[in-house]
């Protein structure tokens, strides 16, 4: 079977905005994913090296907010969900199966390694800019915080600014 | 009214919320195509602007949404949580967030996505995300100072801009239609198609933006859930007969001798004069922030009676009247102003020579009172400071 066509993005957008708005109504908060990144990478380093962890400052005090616990977090329960209802729309849709997608010009380690790079430059960013598209861009507009929308055109702004040198690993 | 969490609905409950709003989350994302990295970047090189019409159309609805929830009173925006603004780190962060969704094709939430659904590129991508994170931890003492400074707090984008929020939300959601027909534009020169937005769409489109406007219009143009209540108790101001009501302070002064425990004096002026003076016991809560969700246990409550006063009769009047709209309480006024109810009972003048024996009585009965008083103020002086009760902010973030 081939995988369904993708929802209309207005569509998508707009139901987008009916979790987003639920969810505020509800818990107050927005959504985000980042930070439960945060959590698992930071749990696991307390476990594995506690001394370590003891002794750096920003890992110590994360600590140190989290009682219960560093996966006690509401991130990470709702990125759990986002696993969950990923997964479910590509079975729906027919889109569930191992895959790599790269540009046409690039090789699939390329294309894995640039993933890494970008993936390490997200995380850090989202951790000194407190907060990645979901959580700062997104639920930022949605409740009208200046913070959150500076971040987001910073994210957009820079990726228009650079994208010229980088659409080898995008363009023919 | 919202948000449920903590009052409603527990912080342990909130957790199985989490779990619903990322099912939400994650299937919406992915069915709206983030889970690709092609149609993600396409953003970037403008074949494909589906990130700019999913992004912007959610954070439209969901900002035009808060406002209508705001506005009928079902949401309290002082408690939502505000992403804090430290304008450095935001911009730098952004930047380097930037670079990183050029070069790996996603942001954190579609990469969990697309991993989800078994991309490989999507598993690396949070991979790296996970390092990123380790990184930033380990050199923070290097990027602490960037990361710490220019903290304004809470600021909101329309205060920033001097205008209403409603303003401000027009303004977004003209920019974001506009936005929409551009890049169609741009989408189909660089993708080399014409147009191919068929009639139905286009009307469906059409009665979406009235929509969004005629929801605005509501906000911007309707009266509010406090303007109705601010108007339904000027109509009861001129009509309620408060009699029945009235308290005198010789009474009130006994009742806080023998029942103390049994009542809430509420002084409903502002802080400053609260300060300079209040009866004793009292608590003060400001008659415009009456509604603030703190005082609900005050004045929706059935064990203890509460007695207003305010300035002058009316203020202490309307006081009345709005708690007995926030809640279902035994609520009362003081009939006199409280500088006179200090009078009374400080500054109290001894009877002449020729005073009847009611007037001695009278004198008598305050002088007790006020000495019943001060010993009460005394013995309970703990427990009598002003009541701050303190409001869960909640936090948030990602």
């Amino acid at each position: 079977m081939k995988p369904q066509k993708y929802m209309n993005p207005y569509l998508a957008g707009f139901l987008l905005g009916l979790v987003l708005l639920g969810t505020i109504y509800v818990t107050g908060r927005g959504l985000g994913a980042s930070g439960a990144v945060k959590s698992v990478v930071l749990s696991t380093v307390i476990k594995v090296a506690p001394e370590h962890s003891a002794n750096t400052p920003f890992i110590k005090t994360f600590n140190e907010e989290h009682p219960d616990g560093p996966l006690k977090d509401w991130l990470v329960f709702e990125v759990i969900g986002v696993m969950i209802g990923a997964f479910l729309s590509g079975v729906i849709s027919n889109r569930v199966g191992i895959k790599l997608e790269r540009g046409p010009n690039i090789t699939n380690k390329t294309r894995i390694i640039a993933a890494i790079i970008g993936g390490i430059l997200f995380g850090f960013g989202a951790q000194l800019g407190r907060g990645c598209t979901s959580g700062a861009a997104l639920s930022g507009m949605a409740v009208m915080s200046f913070g959150g929308i500076i971040t987001m055109f910073a994210i957009f702004g820079s990726g228009y600014a650079v994208a010229y040198f980088f659409r080898k690993l995008w363009l023919k | 009214m919202g948000p449920l969490v903590p009052f409603i609905i527990s912080n342990e409950f909130n957790l199985v919320i989490a779990l619903i709003a990322g099912i939400g989350f994650g299937f919406v994302l992915e069915q709206a195509g983030f889970s690709s990295t092609k149609k993600l970047v396409g953003l970037f090189y403008g074949y494909d602007f589906t990130v700019l019409k999913v992004f912007f159309t959610a954070g439209v609805t969901a900002m035009i949404g808060v406002l209508l929830l705001a506005h009928w009173g079902l949401l309290d925006l002082n408690l939502i949580y505000i992403n804090p603004t430290f304008l450095w780190s935001a911009l730098l962060g952004g930047s380097i967030m930037g670079v990183g969704f050029i070069i790996g094709g996603f942001c954190p939430g579609t990469s969990i996505c697309a991993a989800s659904i078994g991309k490989l590129d999507g598993l690396a991508f949070v991979f790296g995300g996970g390092i990123g994170v380790l990184l930033f931890a380990e050199l923070y003492p290097m990027v602490k100072n960037i990361f710490l400074s220019k903290a304004w707090g809470g600021v909101l984008i329309n205060e920033m801009l001097g205008m209403s929020k409603t303003t401000f939300a027009f303004l977004l959601t003209t920019v974001a239609i506009v936005a929409f027909y551009v890049t169609g534009l741009i989408e189909n020169r660089v993708n080399g198609v014409p147009s191919s937005v068929d009639k139905k769409k286009r009307a469906i489109y059409k009665s979406a933006i009235g929509l969004a406007f005629f929801t605005l219009s509501i906000i911007a143009f309707l009266p509010d859930s406090n303007g109705q209540m601010e108007a339904r108790i000027i109509k009861e101001l001129k009509k309620k007969n408060f009699e029945s009501v009235l308290i005198q302070s010789d009474k009130l002064a006994s009742e806080i001798v023998n029942n103390y425990f049994r009542i809430n004096i509420i002084d409903v002026r502002d802080t400053a004069a609260f300060r300079a003076y209040h009866l004793p016991f009292a608590i003060n809560i400001p008659i415009e922030k009456m509604s603030d969700r703190q005082w609900k246990k005050i004045l929706d409550q059935k064990h203890k009676a509460n007695y207003f006063y305010a300035v002058d009769q009316q203020a202490a009047e309307k006081a009345w009247l709005i708690a007995g709209y926030l809640g279902k309480s035994e609520n009362y006024i003081l009939n006199e102003s409280p500088l006179s109810f200090r009078k009374l009972f400080s500054d109290l003048v001894p009877p002449g020579p020729d005073a009847n024996k009611k007037e001695i009585n009278t004198f008598n009965f305050r002088k007790k009172a006020a000495t019943d008083m001060k010993m009460l103020i005394e013995a309970l002086k703990n427990s009598t400071e002003p009541v701050v009760v303190k409001t869960n902010k909640i936090k948030g973030g990602c």
